[in-house]
């Protein structure tokens, strides 16, 4: 009791002495200083919430695959994100946000505190390199593991672990820094008439995630039984529904961090617009993709609900920025009726185990193109990118901006994708042998089950507890527990 | 000595176990299992595409008695695992050549018994 009163007086005197110097500092500081702590602290907040979305792709990819490949999944998130990071590091950030030309950037390699990053940069980090540019820096960088994580969701429970490292390096690297400086670093993307508008990256991120997905798929193939004799598709259930709706969830949250923070800083609390934007547009998406597995399916498909939610979180982060809030459940809806129909029309075609090419492909051209569609003249001025959209006034010329961002992303990301697997595939191979796929990834390419007590008998795991007959000891002699048995009990 | 095979509804085990404890047979085991019969299976619907499952699950139930003691286990499991429909089961009989009790080493006829106390334990 005495200790406590102590301790609280301690803290109290403490508290005093720290706030009384900080309130009289408040009083003098530089707005242009305090708006610019702010800003920072806005962007590493919502840059962590992006970080966080790598637990909601492990999830949602672990809940979709067969129990044989669960590790597998978390082997695989730790080392791309890892490899990303020192690559971004080293030089994918240089070359996408270190000023330079149309093309790619030529300042920031092995990014440092104080070195300088070029003019034509984003104004925000042109010139020496500080906290604010070592935030803006961490919140690109998210950015690039989420595309990256995207590209694997159609290779599930097949591809070598042997490609992840590769290709790793090459997005991080090149496709990524490629797309988002043509984009969003004043490239290629930025100068096609007022500018393609991508608000978060529905192409940038989105589209150029399962754009290297669709590329690896078509060099790798369907899973084994995934077509019948008949050609026709069956299903190769995930083991889990709840540890995917928890990934769906996750990810639902990461994008508060993912479009909000897009703002890069507070100012005109644009950011929170952004997020009841982002918010109602998933909500019309889960309730699209219900109403439309219930009429094509007859049935409440709970992966397609999930679906439809993260297809309408993709389709919102181009427009997010740009429309008014009217136009965000309109976005969602529709994306989230896309998604069931498109998940239904490419599992004809090709083995998408998770629905990238739905969810992040057709939802993110969907959301880009939306902004042609919806943008409101107020926010295209804010932006500074582009103008209105055609329900404004009646002008196609910012949808054939968007068709032509489209485009080029979608060109140049296939095609270095491409030749990159195409690569891993004539030099390591891409895929397992039928044995190890029959076996799993999680026992073949790692040594060990996700779930072991579903795999391995408890019998055999049980080893050698059970006692032994005392063959050498008199019935009689007192019974002393051998180490064994000991380790037993 | 015989040894007798059920395969029999989850919901018809608890019955027919509860009825062998006090007739003075404790002695049984189970597993779980998966078959097919005359019983239709069950369509899954999984994003857009389907698969059938024909193999459905069952409760395997063995034991083995002395050979005039067959007809009430048979009788036990037939009155309780019998709903009338499609999918309640089969049950073999099957000869038994010899029988040991691991913790003694005795043979015989003489393993098969309960301890005197089973049929009080059950009640």
């Amino acid at each position: 009791m005495r200790r406590s009163r102590l301790t609280a007086a301690a803290l109290l005197t403490l508290l005093a002495a720290l706030l009384v110097p900080s309130a009289a500092l408040a009083q003098d500081a530089d707005p242009n200083v305090v708006a610019s702590d702010l800003n920072t602290t806005w962007v590493i907040v919502a840059g962590v919430l992006v970080m966080f979305m790598q637990a909601g792709f492990a999830f949602l990819e672990i809940g979709f695959s067969r129990g044989k490949n669960v590790g597998a999944v978390v082997a695989k998130i730790l080392t791309n994100f890892s490899i990303a990071s020192i690559v971004w590091w080293a030089f994918g950030f240089a070359l996408a946000f270190g000023g330079g030309g149309w093309l790619f950037g030529d300042s920031g390699f092995f990014f440092q505190y104080g070195s300088t990053i070029s003019d034509g940069a984003l104004p925000a980090i042109a010139g020496k390199v500080s906290g604010g540019g070592a935030a803006f820096f961490f919140f690109q960088f998210v950015f690039c593991a989420v595309s990256l994580a995207i590209v694997w969701g159609t290779t599930l429970e097949r591809i070598k672990f042997i490609a992840y490292p590769i290709y790793a390096v090459v997005f991080a690297g090149i496709i990524y820094p490629l797309i988002s400086h043509w984009a969003w670093s004043s490239g290629l993307m930025a100068n096609i008439g007022g500018g393609v508008q991508d608000f978060a990256g529905s192409t940038v991120v989105h589209l150029t995630g399962a754009t290297g997905a669709f590329a690896a798929l078509l060099l790798l193939g369907a899973r084994k039984g995934k077509y019948g004799p008949d050609g026709r598709p069956r299903a190769i259930p995930g083991h889990s529904m709840p540890i995917f709706g928890l990934g769906v969830l996750i990810l639902w949250l990461g994008w508060f961090g993912f479009n909000p923070g897009s703002t890069l800083g507070v100012a005109d609390g644009r950011f929170a617009e952004i997020v009841v934007v982002t918010n109602i547009a998933a909500a019309a998406g889960v309730l699209g993709a219900l109403a439309t597995s219930h009429v094509v399916q007859k049935t409440l498909d709970v992966g397609m609900i999930g679906n439809g939610a993260i297809a309408a979180l993709v389709a919102i982060t181009a427009p997010s920025g740009y429309v008014e809030f009217w136009a965000a459940p309109i976005i969602g809806a529709i994306a989230g009726v896309l998604v069931v129909l498109c998940v239904i029309a490419i599992d004809k075609l090709v083995d998408d185990p998770v629905g990238a090419l739905s969810a992040h492909g057709a939802a993110g051209i969907w959301g880009t193109l939306s902004c042609g569609l919806f943008t409101s003249p107020r926010l295209a001025d804010y932006n500074g990118v582009g103008q209105a959209g055609l329900f404004y006034n009646g002008d196609f010329k910012q949808l054939g901006v968007q068709i032509a961002g489209v485009a080029i992303a979608f060109t140049t990301v296939f095609l270095i994708s491409y030749i990159t697997f195409a690569s891993i595939k004539a030099v390591f191979g891409l895929r397992v042998s039928e044995e190890d796929e029959e076996a799993g990834l999680d026992i073949t390419e790692h040594g060990m089950y996700g779930y072991p007590e579903q795999f391995i008998p408890p019998a055999e795991l049980a080893g050698y507890g059970a006692r032994p007959i005392a063959a050498a000891a008199p019935p009689s002699a007192p019974s002393i527990p051998t180490s064994q048995e000991a380790a037993a009990t | 000595m015989k040894m007798i095979i059920g395969y029999v509804r989850h919901e018809s085990f608890e019955p027919i176990r509860t009825e062998l404890l006090a007739l003075g047979f404790p002695s049984l085991t189970i597993s779980e299992v998966k078959g097919s019969g005359r019983q239709k299976g069950i369509t899954e619907r999984y994003r857009g595409a389907e698969v059938t499952n024909y193999l459905r699950p069952k409760v395997k139930i063995e034991c083995v008695v002395a050979s005039e003691d067959v007809q009430t286990i048979v009788d036990t499991i037939l009155k309780h695992g019998r709903t009338g429909a499609v999918g309640d089961g089969k049950v073999f009989v099957l000869p038994v050549e010899e029988a040991y009790r691991v913790r003694t080493g005795e043979s015989g006829e003489e393993v098969l018994q309960a301890h005197t106390d089973a049929a009080a334990a059950a009640s």
